[in-house]
């Protein structure tokens, strides 16, 4: 296959970037996007040229580490990540454009790298329990009625990519915060935090400069493990919980 | 015992500061209920559901109230007389009109308000556009904010027009809504302003009405069908019985 690639190119956090234009020829539609670009970086390499920077780890749609939003779509046209995206769904001769997530609350380190690390202070301020858990308790120990730990397991998918906030027009990491929220506090062992969680963490994401939730779906559509839109209703009603209940 | 050797090996080993600021966490109060709703993105949808269902109440009333004018100028002038005198004797003349109207103002001022302060957030959110555009959500769901400025102009031109007669174009007479209806449905601005505006309602009520329901709580993957299709009907019937006025003045059913 050859391709015509439009990547956006930036030095840094401060310098302004622009869209910069890459032949490359030779790919196979067995590979992964990740490893056409790996190809388009040793071309850039050999031509005395900077590589494109850009975020990967496990390679096998897992660590949430993959980004990249590929002709307008965050990961690109199949609902999976970066990595497990694969060649044959483009065709010989396409144009493809690539840009990094797009959100105030995700600024452009370097090329199509974003720092995510606003994720990591939502989690911080809730995304976990106090209850001691010890060593792995017998399965039995704690009954969780079955849909609550469907429920729960759902929600733990998410895998923290963003791609819910880099597809909202208003830049909303309402689908993260709902799936970590979600995950905890359909749980017994979520129990004794289950008003502060939600309070504290929809705080944070606030405070973290995400926007608002304007219920246009497209998060749910983009999520590569498939968290869905019903997610957002569930952490409002925890939420609006949340605000009567509360110790003051 | 177990509890006192854990108290002095947290003593010993964390620095006072860390202790002290696990201790001012704690003290920490929370804000009341009404800050935590107004300071929340979250809390400002949760206005704005609220404001845009009183609103919708009242719509689905005034709309019903409006097809009365096909029963002739007695009946129409009836009710609006009688919207007047609703409550007495326990409430003085209009004053149940005058609650309705400060009650719609303060709904009309907290979903503005919301609504406003919410874009800034969102658009702040996301400061440079991609490159590679895609419009995919719904018409509906992308025009909320320029069909909210375009009801929030016509509630202006409407009030200024039929309650207060300022722009009127007849000759406006108090307590004559009948002949009133009919003159504003005479001019063509009149009735293009109005059918604009009643299309543009039914397209918000569409995707508000569903994310209000959302935004509530109440919404849930097996009652979405069901909302949705409470928010078309709501639409439709809404668009459809405010338009069939001025529709039907032009066509001379009314006359």
């Amino acid at each position: 296959m050859k391709l015509t690639l439009r990547v956006w190119r930036q030095q840094n956090a401060e310098a302004p970037g622009a869209m910069a234009t890459y032949e490359v020829d030779g790919i196979s539609q067995d590979m992964s996007f990740l490893e056409m670009l790996d190809t388009l970086n040793e071309e850039l390499i050999l031509g005395g040229d900077e590589p494109v920077a850009f975020d990967h780890d496990c390679r096998e749609g897992i660590c949430g580490a993959c980004s990249l939003v590929i002709n307008g779509d965050a990961h690109g046209p199949e609902r999976t990540t970066t990595c497990q995206l694969h060649m044959r769904s483009f065709d010989d001769g396409d144009t493809i454009d690539i840009e990094p997530w797009r959100a105030s609350a995700f600024p452009v380190v370097k090329d199509l790298v974003v720092d995510r690390s606003s994720f990591d202070r939502i989690i911080q301020a809730g995304g976990y329990i106090s209850a001691p858990t010890g060593t792995a308790p017998d399965a039995h120990a704690t009954p969780v009625p079955k849909p609550d730990a469907d429920s729960a397991f759902e929600h733990a998918e998410c895998i923290g990519c963003g791609a819910c906030v880099a597809a909202c027009p208003n830049g909303s990491a309402m689908l993260f915060t709902s799936a970590k929220v979600n995950h905890l506090n359909v749980l017994p062992q979520g129990a004794p935090e289950r008003e502060t969680r939600v309070l504290d963490m929809v705080a944070t994401m606030d405070d973290e400069g995400f926007g608002g939730c304007t219920l246009t779906g497209e998060c749910a559509t983009a999520c590569p493990k498939g968290i869905p839109l019903p997610s957002i209703t569930a952490m409002n009603k925890e939420w609006l919980r949340a605000t009567r209940k509360v110790r003051r | 015992m177990e509890m006192r050797r854990f108290m002095s090996w947290t003593d010993e080993d964390f620095p006072s500061s860390v202790v002290s600021m696990a201790l001012a966490t704690r003290t920490d109060r929370r804000p009341s209920m009404t800050r935590t709703l107004w300071d929340s993105s979250v809390g400002k949808k949760t206005i704005m559901a609220v404001s845009g269902l009183v609103m919708l109440g009242y719509l689905v009333v005034h709309m019903l109230g409006n097809l009365k004018i096909f029963f002739g100028s007695d009946e129409f002038n009836h009710y609006a007389h009688w919207l007047r005198t609703l409550g007495e004797p326990f409430l003085h003349y209009e004053w149940a009109l005058w609650i309705v109207r400060v009650v719609l103002v303060a709904a009309v001022v907290l979903h503005a308000v919301s609504a406003y302060q919410l874009s800034r957030r969102d658009l702040r959110a996301r400061p440079t556009a991609y490159v590679h555009r895609k419009a995919r959500s719904s018409y509906a769901t992308r025009t909320m904010r320029y069909g909210g400025v375009i009801l929030a102009l016509f509630i202006v031109w409407h009030i200024l027009d039929l309650t207060t007669g300022t722009v009127h174009s007849g000759g406006f007479q108090s307590g004559h809504p009948y002949q009133n209806v009919l003159d504003t449905f005479s001019t063509w601005y009149g009735n293009v302003i109005y059918i604009v505006a009643v299309l543009a309602l039914g397209l918000h009520v569409q995707h508000g009405f569903w994310s209000a329901a959302q935004t509530l709580g109440v919404g849930s993957a097996t009652r979405d069908r069901v909302l949705k299709t409470l928010a078309n009907v709501l639409a439709v019937v809404l668009t459809a019985g405010f338009v069939s006025v001025p529709v039907a003045v032009m066509t001379g059913v009314v006359s």
